[in-house]
């Protein structure tokens, strides 16, 4: 993405955003198409998926084969640039000593942020998911209804293209017709997974994710999607005929080097670009957002990582969308006179209620697996097929122990071997020669993996405040993290574990180590999944919520915030698809009231 | 088959960009000696240009003496022989691999260098005490007896106990290496890594065989 540095920036712009990933890609892309001004201030370097995408590298042309290592923690082929569990000398702190109140953060700094390797998992929250706390008595509900969210989901699925299957299953609202692509075929793992599914009462569906399985409409989608814009239809058609479809090869998370797969550098940032309404800068480390004498924001300072120098950008409308974890820290070091304790921090709930994704995997063996002829698994590369949750009638009898609920993502293995040995060694103990060969072929591709994705209640325990010793090499103040899982996210990761080896043994296979006695056994750490949402809720008043429903603060009127920090609860359904129609959302909010002069 | 030596991919230039680094390192920092200690280099940071080809010792030097390169190619080779399923290790450059993995700096591949290389000595030692021939020395009979001798049933000796766990750490490695190559794909059954305009999943036979039947039309 071309970039400018910060002499060639505006005096004022309509708006400023932070950050470049899911919701500033979003907030980027509506507002510029809608004729704002924008400046996106992003913390990486600039990058481009068209060219910097290794799609067919073999684990023989990469060093160790392409295996994860400390500098890489996904594999060398990651899409994450300059990023992972550790940025180095932008560090994170624990509250709590405890291992099992510890919190891994996952950041990425480049154009894009996580979604240029995230898993294109994308699920609408349920009617349900908005209103947890009418629901079962626990958490908060959400000052909004999946029907007013509803559109906005439509849109962008449209928009990024999602392909999977209407079932009509409770709580899985469908999308309207002819808006999901059709989903790529089962791999056999998934065909036998459903099989046994079947017999012990789980749901196995085709899965939904940001993957073109065909061309976008071009010439439908733009007018349904900026009715009355001409231009903005223009471009987005452009932008759509340059995505080719899938071409089932290549793992999603290197990227996609033919616009198969929604990135923001693919899908939001070059329409958001072609306007002529948009600047980036790149290595902009936001610190704080300022505010003038009325209260309002003015703009941004920021470090450029270039010089070290700090700078400023200057905005009618502020938005933050950095990552739920980084928006936080932004605000909360965003002190003044007029808000002592952080921007739009009135309510002491910025950095309350973060949560997680509960989450948990089982690995089965499978011999109906073994041995099967060579064929080509390697499909839309990632999951096809998974159990949305199915348990709501159990829970109102009483008959489980959690509330809320998990899906199951299912996990086929016949994929590209290299760099690790592509069967365990535990099944190839002692052995060499040809009989080697021979059980490394028979076991290849013969295990499956299900792995649970749970709701997590927010809870006192989790949240983010700053560190007051430490900071990072730009000399602003970093997080420190507080978590604790409760027995619901624990017994529901026990729950999944039984339910996983069910349904192996209902296929004929074993899981491949011994079940857990507790759910801590098992139970990923906080912030494992990526889903890392709330800090900064939105709610009903400004006494129990930072924003309203429309993200808009409070107590800063013209400042946003686009990401999941937002999030009220964190539904099993992966957060993406929901920062990105919440941040559309606003921006439909922000283009009327700036039209209207309220901000 | 070609040796090797003859097919190895690493160049004078190379070689002496290693001795280079290597001699900054005892100089600067804690003493390297090839084959020995633990690795010097740094790795290849968080933004390494990853649409490259690369090959073992583009990112950091190999340290493998040739005389341990000798024991590895030859062990690598009885581990996975060439045979109906595809060619030797060597053909496929695992000891490359070997080699870039007991180099690399990186706290995994630093465990492993803790193990392999004490192993490559110890099965030398095995091989001298019981067959009176360096292991590289062997024929691959002779080679295939003695993992036979380690790694059956029966009272082992220390030494031979060791060289069992040694065994089972390097067989990893060279399965990571043999079957990241096209060749290791055929041997095992991986089909894929080209595009195509459909997928289809499993063919008919795949789904007979498991007794399922494809749900997406
Ligand atoms: C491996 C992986 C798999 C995932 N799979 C899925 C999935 O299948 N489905 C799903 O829904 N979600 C998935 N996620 C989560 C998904 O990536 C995030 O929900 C999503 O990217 C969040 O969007 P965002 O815009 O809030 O943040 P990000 O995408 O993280 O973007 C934030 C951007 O802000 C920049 N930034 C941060 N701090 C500052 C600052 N101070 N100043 C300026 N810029 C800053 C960052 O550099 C970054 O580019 C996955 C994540 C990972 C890592
Ligand atoms: S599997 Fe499809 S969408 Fe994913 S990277 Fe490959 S071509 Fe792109």
């Amino acid at each position: 993405m071309p970039t400018i540095s910060i002499s060639e920036a505006k005096e004022q712009y309509d708006a400023v955003i932070v950050g470049s990933g899911a919701g500033g890609g979003q907030m980027a892309y509506s507002l510029t198409l809608a004729g704002l001004k924008c400046v996106v201030l992003e913390a990486g370097r600039s990058y481009n998926p068209y060219t910097e995408t290794p799609m067919f590298n073999r684990p023989d042309q990469a060093p160790l084969g392409g295996t994860s290592t400390p500098d890489k923690d996904m594999g060398f082929w990651d899409a994450t640039v300059d990023g992972g569990w550790d940025v180095p000398g932008e560090p994170y702190t624990q509250g709590s000593d405890d291992k099992k109140r510890r919190f891994t953060w996952w950041r990425a700094r480049m154009m894009g942020g996580r979604t240029n390797h995230w898993g294109r998992i994308s699920l609408r929250n349920g009617p349900y998911d908005f209103k947890p706390y009418s629901y079962d008595g626990l958490g908060f509900d959400w000052p909004i209804s999946y029907e007013e969210v509803k559109p906005y989901y439509d849109k962008v699925e449209m928009l990024i293209g999602v392909h999977g299957t209407n079932e009509g299953l409770e709580n899985v609202p469908d999308s309207p017709p002819g808006v999901l692509q059709p989903p790529p075929k089962g791999r056999i793992g998934d065909l036998l997974t459903q099989k046994a599914g079947k017999k012990v009462g789980v749901p196995v569906v085709p899965i939904h994710r940001a993957v073109l399985t065909k061309p976008l409409a071009a010439d439908t989608i733009p007018a349904k999607l900026h009715p009355g814009n001409k231009k903005a239809q223009e471009i987005v058609a452009k932008s759509m005929r340059s995505r080719a479809a899938c071409f089932y090869a290549t793992s999603c998370g290197r990227g996609c080097s033919i616009g198969a797969t929604y990135q923001s550098t693919i899908v939001h940032l070059p329409p958001a670009e072609e306007t002529g309404n948009l600047d980036i800068i790149a290595n902009a480390h936001v610190r704080e957002v300022e505010t003038g004498p009325d209260g309002k924001a003015t703009g941004v300072v920021f470090i450029d990582k270039t010089t070290g120098k700090e700078e400023r950008v200057k905005g009618k409308v502020v938005i933050l969308a950095a990552s739920s974890g980084e928006t936080v820290r932004i605000m909360l070091n965003s002190r003044s006179n007029r808000h002592p304790e952080g921007v739009a921090n009135g309510s002491g709930i910025v950095g309350r209620y973060i949560t997680d994704t509960a989450a948990m995997g089982l690995q089965g063996q499978i011999p109906a697996l073994e041995n099967l002829p060579p064929h080509n698994e390697d499909g839309a590369g990632g999951s096809h097929f998974y159990s949305p949750w199915w348990g709501h009638e159990a829970q109102r009898k009483g008959k489980l122990d959690f509330p809320r609920g998990y899906h199951i993502e299912v996990g086929s293995t016949r994929n590209m071997p290299g760099g690790n040995s592509p069967v365990s060694m535990r099944y190839l103990r002692g052995l060499y020669g040809t009989k080697l060969k021979e059980e490394a072929r028979r076991y290849y591709g013969s295990f499956i993996t299900l792995a649970s994705r749970g709701e997590m209640i927010p809870n006192e325990d989790s949240f983010a405040e700053i560190d007051p010793k430490v900071k990072d090499k730009w000399g602003v103040p970093v997080v420190r993290w507080h978590w604790k899982w409760s027995d619901y996210e624990l017994n529901m990761a026990l729950h999944a574990e039984r339910t996983f080896a069910e349904i192996f043994d209902a296929m004929g296979g074993k899981a491949t180590r011994p079940l857990a006695k507790s759910g801590h056994d098992i139970l990923r750490p906080g912030g494992n999944v990526k889903h890392e949402v709330g800090g900064a809720r939105m709610g009903f008043t400004p006494k129990d919520s930072v924003c309203n429903k429309w993200s808009q603060t409070w107590d800063v009127k013209n400042l946003f915030l686009c990401d999941a920090s937002t999030f009220v609860s964190n539904p099993d359904k992966n957060p993406t698809l929901t920062i990105m129609a919440l941040a559309w959302r606003c921006a439909d909010y922000i283009i009327e009231q700036s039209a209207k002069g309220n901000l | 088959m070609k040796t090797e030596r003859e097919q190895s991919r690493i160049s004078r230039r190379d070689i002496i960009k290693w001795f280079t680094a290597a001699a900054a390192v005892s100089q600067f920092g804690p003493a390297l000696s090839f084959g020995q200690g633990a690795v010097g280099a740094e790795g290849y940071g968080q933004d390494p240009k990853v649409a490259g080809i690369f090959k073992p010792g583009d990112h950091w030097p190999l340290t493998l003496t040739s005389s341990q390169r000798k024991t590895v190619t030859a062990l690598a080779d009885t581990i996975l022989p060439e045979d109906e399923y595809g060619p030797a290790a060597s053909s496929l450059r695992v000891p490359d691999f070997v080699d870039e993995w007991v180099s690399a700096p990186y706290p995994r591949q630093q465990a492993a260098r803790k193990k392999i290389l004490p192993g490559l000595k110890d099965i030398e030692e095995l091989s001298l005490n019981l067959e009176g021939e360096r292991f590289s020395g062997l024929s691959l009979k002779l080679r295939a007896k003695l993992l036979d001798r380690v790694t059956g049933e029966g009272s082992k000796d220390a030494l031979a106990k060791r060289v069992a766990g040694f065994l089972h750490e390097f067989t990893s490695i060279c399965m990571g290496a043999y079957y990241g190559t096209p060749a290791g794909w055929k041997a095992i059954g991986y089909v894929g890594n080209v595009p195509s305009p459909t997928f289809n999943g499993p063919p008919q036979e795949v789904l007979d065989r498991v007794g399922v039947t494809q749900t997406v039309k």
